[in-house]
């Protein structure tokens, strides 16, 4: 790959070692697809997780002074303060946390602990280049929005922050940006829910590629694309797709293939929706708690949440939880929804996910979630796979 | 009776730099390192080829890495620190993934070497992994 002078005497060490690190593994990556050359990028997304090889390379990175250059938002971790007086939290993996919340602080990061920043903290536009990192925002930004960016893990979307520029490869090419599959949509898609179901369908189906969505007739929501992003991303890997007629690179099937239309075509009716949903069940039992917001929820569904909950009660023996990012909690409390989810007995948790082991009280129990990506993580014994509504309506009574 | 080594040297190209030499371990399914026992090594993937089998020390052929990029890159990591990684790493599709996993526990990984990896290298071969040079050398001991 060439580098230019400055990014040379990045390379040589010349502006500090955290920065040298971030610069060597830009370059490796760069490498790795033969890349010719390095081009700016304007904003990163970097899917911290808690963990510890995410505590290690972050701390590489501020200890060694680096900063972030371009806006760079951060996934969810946990409050610990929070979960440890509901649950305590054994003092290494708090300590592990506080220390990645903290380096994240120190780099100059967006401490949103989100992972749809494309609502709000971090918003790509049409033709950006970027560096998104979490397997549910990297489709979203490429196919709804437009923007251009690879399957980032969080340490390159976090060097390429600090760097500002990335590798040229992949999906920065227009003729990588085409459809590698045509997938025929003959179920009615009645919520967001379908859309949860067919991701999952999708993923499952061609596992890696670019699917070309047709035969959908109503525009999708928000949250139809956003739990789209999600779950196909749970059984497969999908960093781009199209749905024909509505999403920026696919005003038809012609131009999502960029002319080169698939020949094949893989059909998913409702039957096909019926047999993911089946296959997500592990249980029929009684559940021990509701959890809701995988991705975060929107304020839209934490508006329809409030709305299936007002005026009942959540039973004794189920714990309710919604998570969702800080910005979308202040907008819920000021129009009212947070305090009629908490009237109802439920929580409405920020900063967090199910995949953060702030919830290890749950590790034993039965859980119920609309979401598949949430029931995929196995933070809990067994998973119901649900609607919202039905979600609502088992944990006020109780099963 | 004589001992025969043979050995072949082969141009390889270099994404993670470094020197790793070990007893080669060849996958001709993808590896999920966050599927294997941290303390040991072992690979725990129930119906994985190399299920039963511990990555300690060898130098691993494998076609491409798979799982999250979280997963992943936590599960060589926690090899990494109990010092039951590979020593070294050659793969023949490359991804993002596992660049960031290689270059956070400092192991060499090489792919395009000149001839088929997976023909030239079998386990057990003593291979040399010198990521700097572009050079992977693979000894096979016979009688």
């Amino acid at each position: 790959m060439h580098l230019t002078r400055e990014e040379e005497r990045i390379l040589q060490g010349e502006f500090g070692e955290g920065t040298q690190k971030a610069m060597e593994l830009l370059v490796a990556i760069g490498d790795a697809y033969n890349a010719e050359k390095m081009i700016p990028i304007s904003r990163a997304h970097a899917a911290s997780s808690g963990q510890e090889g995410d505590l290690y390379f972050v701390e590489l990175l501020a200890n060694g002074g680096a900063r972030c250059k371009v806006p760079t938002s951060t996934n969810p971790v946990y409050d610990i303060e929070y979960f440890d007086e509901l649950f305590e939290i054994p003092k290494d993996e708090a300590d592990v946390a506080r220390r990645v919340m903290e380096a994240y602080k120190r780099v100059g990061a967006i401490l949103s602990w989100s992972c749809i920043p494309y609502m709000a903290e971090n918003i790509p536009f049409y033709g950006e280049t970027v560096a998104f990192s979490e397997s549910s925002a990297t489709p979203y930004v490429n196919s709804v929005i437009g923007a251009r960016t690879n399957r980032e893990a969080a340490q390159s979307a976090l060097a390429a922050g600090v760097i500002s520029k990335t590798p040229e490869y992949g999906l920065h090419f227009k003729e990588n940006r085409k459809g590698t599959h045509l997938i025929s949509v003959e179920a009615s898609l009645k919520d967001e829910f379908d859309y949860t179901l067919l991701g999952y369908c999708v993923g499952k189906q061609i596992g890696y590629g670019i699917p070309v969505l047709t035969g959908i007739s109503k525009r999708p929501s928000t949250e139809d694309l956003i739990n789209f992003c999600a779950m196909s991303n749970v059984s497969g890997a999908i960093s781009m797709f199209h749905i024909s007629g509505f999403t920026v690179e696919a005003s038809t099937v012609e131009e999502a293939f960029q002319g080169d239309v698939s020949k094949d075509r893989i059909t998913v009716s409702e039957h096909e929706l019926k047999q993911a949903y089946d296959e997500l069940q592990t249980t029929s039992g009684k559940i021990d708690f509701v959890m809701l917001g995988c991705p975060h929820y929107t304020l839209r569904q934490l508006e329809e949440t409030a709305r299936l909950l007002n005026g009942k009660k959540i039973h004794d023996g189920v714990s309710f939880w919604v998570c969702t990012s800080a910005t979308t909690k202040v907008l819920a409390e000021r129009n009212g929804y947070v305090s009629t989810i908490e009237k109802a007995g439920g929580h409405v948790v920020v900063d967090t996910c199910i995949d953060e082991p702030c919830w290890i009280a749950y590790k034993r129990k039965v859980g119920m979630t609309d979401s598949p990506k949430c029931a995929y993580y196995r933070r809990f014994k067994e998973a119901r796979v649900e609607r919202l509504r039905d979600c609502v309506e088992a944990a006020v009574k109780g099963r | 009776m004589t001992m025969m080594n043979s050995e072949i040297k082969l141009k390889c190209h270099k994404i993670i730099g470094g020197y790793g030499e070990g007893e080669a371990l060849v996958s001709n399914e993808p590896v999920c390192f966050y599927l294997t026992e941290p303390k040991t090594g072992i690979v725990r993937e129930k119906n994985h080829e190399l299920a039963g089998k511990s990555l300690a020390g060898k130098v691993l052929v494998f076609p491409s890495g798979k799982a999250s990029s979280v997963v992943q890159i936590d599960g060589l990591f926690k090899l990494a620190q109990n010092n039951v990684a590979p020593k070294a790493l050659i793969v023949k599709d490359v991804e993002t993934v596992l660049v960031v996993s290689a270059f956070i526990v400092k192991v060499p990984l090489v792919d395009k070497l000149e001839k088929d990896p997976f023909e030239v290298v079998h386990t057990g071969d003593f291979v040399k992994v010198d990521a700097e040079k572009g050079i992977v050398t693979v000894t096979r001991s016979s009688l």
